[in-house]
């Protein structure tokens, strides 16, 4: 009995094992660079989950980490390493800022900048899915260079078809009729969420209840099997792709018209910057599972939010975090990362039986 | 004449940091490893090289050394991030490519949290003049000594890949660990050498990104140039030569976008914004040659696979 319950809280206790390695390295780097590891990490739980504005922050912070993690999720169960998330976000949320440029009426116009982040966020998937299916070109090497490319056109659309003519630094905003206000005023958290945690759910179905999910699960676990079975890995790869772009071209788009205050796109990008990276993190953690990339997101938000308080009342630069977060990938890179700690869970079953055994 | 010379030189400089990640690579994939942690490894040398760099002048015996100790410092590094992959990859046959998406991951909080911490500068640090390696003065200009060891380094990977035992146990382990484990080669030590050494060069390329080439430490420093040293890698075919001629050819796509961006008389003739598709060169370059070369590459074997003796 002891053995099965171990199972089935394994992946559970993975990604303890890694949060608990990444904050030991983070911990030892900030002693040796002279901060104090106890209070950084106060801070960091109080600006995560301290208050009421801490942990609407954190949640709105993991807003569009659902989604940039669900891309890489779909990735890996088609079998893909799918890094392409952080150029498809720079591009949804540029696309979703010209919305704003249409003669829609204001709710219309919510709608329309949501779906064209989502279409736009696909267009960008296809050049790597296109690549792949016909030249078999490896998808890291395709999508990162797709992100650069992503970077450098949006950057010129913002300062340029999209800026705000009164204030270089910035693009035209959403009009108020068309922004996600927060749930409580001063806070950051919106309806948002709900968008995240629905498409969160569309995937699960997508994936464990329809026919595409089966084939693009099947393409991931044996391309060679499934095309046997009937499946064109090519074009199940491809509509693995198509749907991590949209998911990504969607948080881009809740960025822009859900996330206060600001409600537009900063020139330097940089309230989009770095998500897609951030969603690699949540997608391994979360196991490559939309429920588990919800929690991991959440966590992954957590730190975020937390490292601003950590900045402001520790002085420690925000960045430590993703150093955290780095570490945290590293250990889950290993399989048998749990087989580490075999002989501690031996001796704690040992004691077990033991504790049982004696009246 | 003299605008292609100097265009010549800018992509002999521009060519030292994609050839030497990308050799580098050809010695770790040949083994069977993958590394796509070139990046991460890149970016975490140019800082801890400039460190190095900069500890050793503040203490005056190593001050006339302190370049030379930087480059080493970046070569360390490198070779303990790949002790780190190796680690990941041969002793608990972890996934390879999560590894080193991690290292990348790593590198950038890491070197953004060392610059503020180091030098209380967000986002940049610029390299002191007796951090920089000295240039070689040349009849038309003056280049970094790095640009011919980088050529060496080129043949010298070649000679060891095709003409030695080491390079002869590298290639089967990467081809087929069985049997080379059966002939009485190490597979896992084998794989450890190639693993570091090829993590070093990248650990080296980084160094001369920043006390070297470009004179800065930034956030991002190597901008993807550890994966354009990938797709590099997948031109060349694993050949250490082509690697280099295809260095070449990368670092002038990356050259003509600097070029451009900073000449005199070309820059105010773009447009408003126009140079943010000057600067997309290198990376559609990068799309288009790997699409176009791709197809008759053949990899090892076992790349990618860790080794279980039965």
């Amino acid at each position: 009995m002891m053995a099965s319950f171990w199972r089935s809280i394994r992946p559970f206790m993975e990604g303890v094992v890694a949060a608990a390695a990444g904050f030991a390295i983070g911990a030892i780097l900030l002693s040796l660079w002279g901060f104090s590891p106890a209070k950084a990490y106060i801070a960091l739980y109080k600006g995560a989950f301290g208050d009421r504005y801490a942990l609407t922050s954190t949640l709105a912070d993991a807003t569009p980490l659902i989604l940039t993690g669900l891309t890489f999720a779909i990735g890996v169960r088609s079998g893909l390493f799918n890094i392409g998330s952080q150029g498809q976000i720079f591009i949804g949320a540029t696309a979703a800022v010209g919305a704003s440029l249409l003669p829609f009426p204001p709710g219309v116009r919510l709608i329309a900048s949501l779906l064209l982040g989502m279409t736009a966020g696909a267009l960008w998937s296809l050049p790597a899915a296109l690549l792949k299916a016909t030249r078999g070109v490896h998808e890291v090497i395709s999508t990162i260079m797709l992100n650069w490319i992503a970077w450098y056109l949006s950057l010129y659309l913002v300062a340029t078809a999209l800026v705000d003519p009164n204030r270089a630094e910035k693009t035209i905003g959403i009009a108020p009729g068309s922004r996600l206000v927060p749930f409580i005023p001063g806070t950051d958290l919106t309806p948002a969420i709900f968008i995240s945690t629905i498409f969160a759910a569309i995937i699960y179905w997508v994936l464990w209840h329809t026919a595409l999910g089966y084939e693009i699960r099947a393409v991931g676990l044996n391309p060679s099997a499934a095309r046997y079975g009937g499946i064109r890995p090519a074009v199940v790869l491809s509509l693995s792709f198509v749907l991590g772009g949209i998911s990504s071209g969607l948080a881009g788009a809740t960025q822009i018209i859900g996330r206060p205050p600001t409600y537009a796109l900063y020139g330097d990008l940089s309230n989009v910057a770095n998500l897609g990276f951030d969603g690699i993190a949540v997608a391994l953690v979360g196991r490559n599972h939309p429920f588990g990339a919800i929690v991991a997101a959440i966590l992954m938000g957590a730190l975020s939010s937390g490292a601003r308080s950590m900045q402001i009342y520790a002085s420690v630069p925000l960045e430590m975090v993703r150093v955290v977060q780095g570490a945290i990938i590293l250990a889950l890179a290993i399989p048998e990362l749990l087989r580490l700690f075999e002989p501690i869970r031996k001796g704690f079953s040992r004691l077990m039986r033991k504790e049982g055994a004696s009246p | 004449m003299n605008a292609a010379v100097q265009l010549f030189y800018l992509a002999l400089s521009a060519m030292v940091p994609i050839t030497l990640a990308s050799l580098g690579e050809v010695f770790t994939e040949r083994s069977g490893i993958v590394n796509i942690g070139l990046e991460g490894i890149m970016l975490i040398s140019a800082f801890t090289s400039l460190w190095t760099a900069e500890i050793a002048i503040s203490i005056s015996p190593l001050k006339a050394w302190a370049p030379w100790l930087g480059l080493a410092g970046g070569l360390v590094t490198g070779g303990i991030l790949g002790l780190v992959h190796g680690l990941i990859s041969i002793r608990f046959k972890g996934d390879q490519v999560i590894s080193g998406i991690g290292i990348n991951l790593f590198g950038l909080g890491f070197v953004a949290f060392g610059i503020m911490a180091v030098w209380k500068a967000s986002g940049y640090h610029q390299v002191p003049q007796d951090g920089k390696v000295p240039a070689i003065p040349t009849p038309w200009g003056s280049l970094s000594p790095l640009v011919p060891v980088t050529i060496l380094i080129a043949m010298l990977l070649w000679y060891v890949l095709n003409k030695t035992v080491l390079g002869l146990r590298v290639k089967a382990v990467g081809e087929n660990p069985e049997a080379a484990d059966v002939a009485g080669i190490s597979v896992d030590s084998t794989r450890y050498i190639a693993t570091i050494g090829g993590a070093s060069l990248a650990g080296l390329a980084g160094a001369y990104l920043s006390i070297d080439w470009l004179s800065t430490i930034t956030k991002e420093l190597p901008a993807g140039r550890g994966f354009i040293a990938l797709a590099n890698v997948v031109f060349s075919g694993l050949n250490p030569l082509l690697a280099l001629l295809g260095g070449f050819l990368f670092g002038l796509f990356d050259t003509l976008a600097l070029w451009i961006d900073s000449h005199p008389t070309l820059k105010p003739l773009l447009p408003f914004g126009v140079h943010n598709f000057v600067k997309m060169t290198p990376y559609v370059a990068t799309l288009l040659v790997v699409a176009i070369a791709i197809g008759h590459v053949r990899f090892p074997k076992s790349i990618g696979q860790p080794y279980r003796r039965q």
